[in-house]
């Protein structure tokens, strides 16, 4: 079987990250910790701790309060498939400003790469789960798939298009540095964050 | 216990913009008044763990929302629960239905009357108790309360049968 394509975790989060403009950006899991190499925005939340799968609709909230304020969750595979509901609830409320990025390498990276049930090596088919799949189901019309990082980067004006938007992003297991990187106390990073969307 | 429109006006006057929530067969009441209330907004949930989330982002949008669940949804939201009023200490206010407290005919022998009470005692919050029709203004007292202290707080409210 061959190696399916795919992008470093660090250079899929670099485009999020450069074509953003004034988004807010909600990172959970390994994309979290990640998100912590880069520059710092007033508009990030690094949900450290989460509840894995509470991410979307924590941004989807923000983007229904804010109908003008563009929100991007990007979140992991495993994440989706604690509250693949999540996925119905967005595609009922059809935020044009929210836009989900899926970061889908198949395991839990953050607690040593085991495999997702969602991974091929634990599917009766013996396939990879398709997340677009998912989303199209649940109701999306916007959702996009990228292995590779300059063709998301050469199509980036889709984290920005009427949505919902869905991008899955194909990404490597990371197998080097994967320990916990702590973005500091939550209730004050979060206070912050509150008080830069009221500004 | 609250009527329909009662349940709405009582919400639009403490300033409630958005109701997060999953209906039960008590809760489910409200559902024509919530939809057609010029003040609020109804977003529905396919698992109570997204309403706490859900409720968060919108008060960090700057809107005022309360999660309205069952509590066997208590149950299962605890997680989410735990992250955005203990980790995060957001201000999140719920009301949930407390499943066969005043009529236990449909479910004879219902476990949510043995462990909503001690679970909502397990997170540690600001909780009301609702078991009669006479308690009822405590919900807005209390509501009120919670706000100005920026507490997150809970309005268990007795249910009938099932």
């Amino acid at each position: 079987m061959s190696t399916p394509q795919a992008m470093p975790l660090a250079e899929a989060l670099a485009v999020v990250h450069q074509y953003r403009a004034d988004a807010v950006v909600i990172t959970t899991m390994g994309a979290a910790r990640e998100w912590q190499t880069l520059e710092p925005h007033p508009k990030d939340l690094v949900y450290m701790p989460s509840s894995m799968g509470q991410g979307p609709p924590l941004g989807l909230g923000i983007a229904i309060a804010q109908p003008d304020q563009r929100v991007i969750v990007v979140n992991g595979d495993g994440c989706m498939l604690m509250n693949l509901g999540c996925l119905v609830t967005l595609a009922a409320q059809a935020p044009k400003n929210f836009t989900l990025v899926v970061v889908d390498n198949g395991v839990y990276e953050v607690t040593g790469g085991q495999a997702t049930i969602g991974h091929p090596t634990k599917r009766a088919d013996g396939q990879p789960l398709n997340f677009a799949d998912l989303a199209r189901a649940a109701g999306f019309t916007e959702v996009y798939e990228f292995d590779d990082a300059e063709s998301f980067r050469f199509e980036h004006e889709t984290l920005h298009e009427p949505g919902p938007v869905y991008i899955v992003l194909k990404t490597n297991h990371q197998t080097k540095d994967i320990s916990a990187r702590s973005p500091g106390p939550p209730a004050e990073r979060i206070e912050d964050f509150r008080t830069s969307l009221q500004s | 216990m609250f009527a329909p429109e009662e349940f709405v006006s009582t919400l639009t006057e403490l300033g409630i913009t958005h109701v997060v929530w999953i209906p039960d067969t008590t809760l489910g009441q409200w559902d024509a008044a919530l939809r057609v209330a010029p003040e609020i907004e109804l977003v529905q949930v396919c698992r109570e763990g997204e309403a706490w989330a859900l409720a968060a982002g919108l008060y960090l949008g700057g809107a005022k929302p309360i999660v309205v669940i069952q509590c066997t949804g208590l149950f299962e939201s605890g997680d989410s629960l735990r992250n955005i009023l203990h980790d995060y200490r957001l201000p999140i206010y719920g009301l949930i239905g407390y499943r066969s407290f005043l009529n236990a005919a449909s479910l004879p022998g219902d476990t949510c009357l043995k462990f909503t009470e001690p679970v909502l005692d397990a997170w540690a919050l600001d909780t009301v108790f609702l078991k009669d029709e006479s308690m009822k203004p405590q919900f807005a007292e209390h509501y009120r309360k919670c706000t100005e202290q920026q507490i997150p707080g809970i309005c268990l409210m007795a249910e009938g049968a099932a």
